[in-house]
């Protein structure tokens, strides 16, 4: 345990030296989800249906900016090879780190998601079940994200590959993750998708470790 | 029996049982394909309402059902590459991910120009549409990442890795029509009610049978050829592959 929390202390420290890595995202949010009104009429009703997805898919593409880079740095200055060769569960170790980054670079995404709703047009009520839907969905897509950062890492050749890797199988996350808001947003009942998303986050988080670490081992033989 | 399945294992051997197996399956599979598309097209009856259209299942429906087949065999092999490091498996993973590739490819084709007279669309955003086209996103991560790796066994174990957690989605995709409310008719055969009391008349369904067959015979030849030339380049060093090829 006391690994985990190393590990975890390490990565916000190492974020704290460079306050860019973690800002980036955030900016990078804010600039996809208000060129959508610049895109569309300014006053577009239109623009207040589609704000589910904007918002949805924004917050996915700015978590997958930094993901490329979450284990490229350990691997090139060979603190992956400690981490896994360490008495600590290799699975808990990368949970913790993939934690980290979620609190560094999603979290900032889950708090200015309102923000961006509001000026979305979203009612009050959509606004509060886009924040819930996005705190369930974000460490699905920082674990799943990992995931595939962790396959492509000891690839030569990766290029745009981890985008191709990661979006299939952030879809349930979407879907239900926007499917929650539009629920909201129209008056229907917005309980089942929720649910779906806290079942995907319990699966992720606790199995997707595993295949991280197994993916790990298999990039630095 | 353990032994000549162990045997099989090591790559001159299964190279040359493939070899002669691989003929067998194909000229099967070309057969039963034969009689089941001519079942389907001149002996079957037309449909009470989709007229000839729905013609188009004897390809359909075989090329889905292998696209969810070649999946989960993928991540059964890339467990078993996972586990007990065999290189066989390996092979398997990466040699089947084209073939899956193309008949997902196939399936998702034959299903739009059936829909655009029976539906009126080309295109549906539908549950089983959708998660089926995710399928064919997953089999082009798999092909993506075997050819990023310069090292050929890291690179299959990597698309091991993502055919196991990727093969969440095969069960999405067989179950969508029921979860959901899905445009995709439900599944006619492969359900445990359609066995005992089939939703399909016998005269439609026995071509479909016999090319669901031939079809799974044809994929299995393809696979074992795409495996022999997968061996043979990464054994290119050894004495037997040069010999094979010289030969």
């Amino acid at each position: 345990m006391s690994a985990a929390s190393a590990v975890f202390r390490r990565e916000l420290l190492l974020a704290a030296r460079r306050p860019a890595e973690w800002a980036q995202p955030l900016v990078f949010y804010a600039i996809v989800a208000l060129l959508f009104p610049l895109g569309i009429e300014a006053h577009d009703p239109a623009l207040k249906v589609f704000a589910p997805a904007i918002v949805w898919v924004g917050a996915l593409l700015a978590a997958l900016l930094g993901v490329e880079r979450i284990f490229r740095g350990d691997l090139e200055d060979g603190t992956l090879e400690q981490l896994l060769l360490a008495d600590a569960p290799a699975p808990l170790l990368v949970a913790a780190k993939l934690g980290a980054h979620w609190l560094l670079t999603a979290l900032p995404l889950v708090v200015a998601a309102p923000f961006l709703g509001i000026a979305l047009g979203l009612e009050p009520l959509a606004v509060k079940v886009l924040t819930l839907s996005l705190l369930l969905g974000t460490p699905t897509l920082m674990f799943t994200g990992g995931f595939a950062a962790a396959l492509t890492v000891g690839a030569q050749r990766a290029g745009i590959l981890l985008p191709i890797l990661v979006l299939p199988l952030m879809t349930p996350a979407v879907i239900f993750g926007g499917g929650a808001v539009r629920a909201a947003a129209s008056g229907l009942s917005f309980d089942a998708p929720l649910y779906f998303l806290g079942a995907l986050l319990a699966l992720t988080v606790t199995l997707l470790p595993f295949a991280t670490a197994g993916a790990l081992r298999n990039a630095i033989e | 029996m353990w032994t000549w399945f162990h045997q099989l294992a090591s790559p001159p051997t299964f190279y040359r049982f493939a070899d002669v197996l691989a003929p067998w399956l194909l000229g099967l599979a070309a057969l039963l394909i034969g009689v089941g598309v001519y079942g389907g097209l001149f002996l079957a009856p037309p449909d009470y309402q989709q007229g000839d259209a729905f013609r188009i299942i004897y390809v359909h429906v075989p090329a889905a059902a292998l696209s969810l087949s070649i999946y989960t065999l993928m991540a059964v092999a890339g467990g078993i590459a996972l586990i007990w490091r065999m290189k066989l498996a390996e092979v398997a993973v990466v040699a089947a991910a084209p073939v899956g590739a193309s008949f997902t490819a196939l399936a998702l084709l034959t299903g739009m120009l059936w829909g655009k007279p029976t539906w009126g669309a080309y295109w549906v955003w539908d549950a089983r549409l959708t998660s089926e086209l995710v399928l064919l996103f997953l089999y082009a991560g798999v092909i993506g990442l075997n050819q990023a790796y310069a090292d050929p066994r890291a690179g299959a174990r990597a698309c091991a890795w993502l055919a196991l957690v990727g093969v969440i989605n095969v069960p999405i995709v067989h179950f969508s029509v029921t979860w959901w409310n899905s445009l995709h008719q439900g599944a006619s055969i492969l359900s445990v009610d359609g066995i005992r009391n089939p939703k399909i008349s016998g005269d439609m369904l026995w071509p479909l049978l016999v090319s669901l067959g031939g079809f799974y015979l044809f994929f299995g030849a393809v696979w074992l050829r795409r495996m022999q030339n997968e061996v043979l380049w990464r054994e290119r060093n050894a004495r037997w592959a040069q010999q094979t090829v010289a030969a």
